[in-house]
């Protein structure tokens, strides 16, 4: 897709350019960076000698002198967390096949079939995405206390299979743009539509339902008001809220706690790696920004 | 064509049923409770107008909190808007390496909330944090970022800007749908760089502009995990944004009525701001080519 830019610089801009772009990754890495080599840091590395009160940055104290690995240990030693992995990936993987699914059963709905009050049900579905959650929090709180699933990872999961309306609007616009005699030959078949649906449809739309999946996955992970709404007891915590929860009760133990956020952020990292393509067009493409 | 109707009902009832149950009802619940003393534990009881008057008569918090929000979504939105508008036409720059540096803006974005909160809290510690110890190389003594007036709020901003990346990447794919054929018209025209920025560039991009300043002024009014994690309102409740108090109101007060009423304050504030914003839209947003 790379066309010769018309923008040719000159040497000298290109040195400026590199210049100004090197200088401005300092902030945006550095955070990330720290993170990590604290998290391998010993106390002695972390905290001043006995006659300083105060640490004064220089380059070779930014990196640990001896890699504690142990940190990762201790750190994971201090609370269930593979408790809190195991429900954080069984939220994520149920979220993401409640979402997806249930999304693209809509989204064919709106793209493809006609039914009326069509367009009144999208402009709904549209102005729901603008809706702060405060507004409804209290009364959906109380119908999950109602049916009883306070303190269960319930109300972290059904939601999901109710679809996404994000995800119904991107999808839309996708299934829009096949092409209606490929459903077509499915009637001629004598196809039901739901078949239409998941045996034509749905493998057309893989590029697109895959980014809907690396979105609810990340938004599913991240997650940090459910858990802290519905969530009581620490066997069923999230690594988010873990982390969170972590955060209050040993917030100066910072080699460890630099140790859990690095685990906690490495999936994600890697996610991004793996799939550098899905995640920037996917964003550029639907504009997410959590 | 009445069986492709019902199939239609069929496909979409997912999210029908969700939203009815979910959105909707909830929705106008949430109208009811403001009228209402409600605790969650006990039956909500109607006491008329008396949330909506005490929140704009007794309670000072309530209209701090509206300030500190609207400072919150006067200052972040707009620096958020041109740090990631500026890194954006620099990674559309025709120089070697531009891959590490879009990742390396990018990064910081996909870095989980609560990790980042976490990386934050370490990073402005005074006396041993990355921030002050730096400051100190070059003998400032930086401040207590995480508990003292203003540097607590500032902070948080600071947090919000590192992760600009989201919207950054966004408006480099507005860059990359700029039609090179505009900047070699241009260019014969005699226009030099800064006229095609000014004449072409940002022109074309401000849809991408006009959705990314929607978008986030919405997200600042509702701005609450971040502060409830690093600040807790505080000090002095420079940090207690609307979203927080509301959730102090309702989880720690189990004042829920009341906050219902304040629920529907924001969304009212939310729905005049967008439209607000909309109005202003066909002056400065440019469509077409």
């Amino acid at each position: 897709m790379k066309t010769k830019s018309p923008l040719s610089l000159t040497r000298r801009q290109k040195w400026a350019a590199h210049v100004v772009l090197v200088v401005l990754c300092i902030p945006f890495l550095m955070p990330i960076v720290w993170m990590v080599a604290t998290s391998l840091k010993s106390n002695e590395d972390i905290f001043p000698q006995e006659n300083q009160a105060a640490i004064t940055f220089n380059i070779s104290s930014m990196l640990p002198k001896d890699p504690q690995w142990q940190n990762y240990k201790a750190a994971l030693q201090t609370g269930p967390f593979h408790l809190y992995l195991r429900n954080s990936l069984l939220l994520c993987t149920l979220n993401v096949i409640g979402a997806v699914f249930s999304s693209a059963l809509a989204a064919y709905g709106f793209a493809r079939l006609r039914f009326p009050g069509k367009e009144g049900l999208f402009i709904l579905l549209i102005a729901t995405m603008a809706l702060p959650r405060h507004v409804t929090m209290i009364p959906v709180f109380t119908i999950f206390k109602m049916l009883g699933w306070y303190g269960t990872l319930l109300p972290l999961i059904v939601p999901a299979f109710f679809g996404n309306p994000f995800f119904i609007f991107l999808l839309r616009q996708f299934f829009q743009t096949i092409p209606a005699d490929l459903a077509e030959a499915g009637t001629i078949d004598g196809a039901g539509e739901f078949r239409i649906f998941s045996q034509i449809m749905l493998p057309l739309a893989k590029p697109a339902l895959i980014t809907c999946a690396l979105f609810q996955f990340l938004a599913t992970w991240n997650d940090f008001f459910g858990p802290l709404l519905y969530i009581n007891d620490p066997a069923k915590y999230t690594v988010a809220y873990g982390l969170q929860q972590f955060m209050g009760s040993h917030g100066t133990a910072w080699a460890q706690l630099m140790a859990v956020a690095t685990l906690f952020t490495l999936p994600i990292v890697i996610l991004f790696f793996c799939a550098q393509k899905v995640f920037i067009q996917g964003i550029s493409t639907t504009g997410a920004t959590r | 064509m009445r069986g492709q109707a019902l199939k239609g009902y069929l496909f979409i009832s997912p999210w029908l049923i969700g939203f009815a149950l979910l959105v909707a009802a909830p929705f106008i619940a949430s109208i009811y409770l403001s009228f209402t003393h409600y605790d969650i534990i006990s039956p909500a009881e109607w006491v008329g107008g008396s949330n909506y008057k005490r929140l704009f008569t007794e309670d000072p918090l309530f209209w701090k909190s509206l300030v500190v929000t609207l400072k919150y979504a006067l200052v972040a939105v707009p620096v958020g808007t041109v740090l990631g508008v500026g890194m954006a036409l620099l990674l559309n720059l025709d120089v070697r390496g531009i891959r590490f540096y879009r990742t390396a803006f990018y990064l910081p974005s996909i870095v989980p909330m609560v990790a980042s909160c976490a990386v934050f809290s370490w990073v402005l510690n005074p006396h041993i944090g990355l921030m002050n110890s730096i400051l100190r190389g070059i003998g400032v003594e930086g401040p207590a970022w995480l508990t003292s007036e203003p540097w607590a709020f500032y902070s948080l901003v600071m947090m919000s800007l590192w992760s600009v990346g989201g919207s950054m990447i966004i408006y480099l794919a507005g860059l990359k749908d700029v039609p090179a054929s505009l900047y070699e018209a241009a260019v014969v025209d005699g226009a030099n760089a800064w006229q095609r920025t000014v004449h072409i560039t940002l022109p074309m991009l401000t849809p991408v502009i006009f959705f990314n300043l929607v978008m986030g002024t919405i997200n600042a009014f509702q701005y609450f995990a971040q502060a409830y994690i690093m600040t807790e309102g505080g000090p002095e409740d420079s940090t207690t944004f609307y979203a927080l108090y509301l959730f102090q109101r309702s989880w720690r007060y189990l004042d829920m009525g009341y906050a219902s009423a304040m629920a529907w304050i924001l969304f009212v504030i939310i729905m005049l701001i967008t439209a607000l914003l909309f109005k202003t839209h066909k002056k400065w947003v440019h469509y077409g080519r």
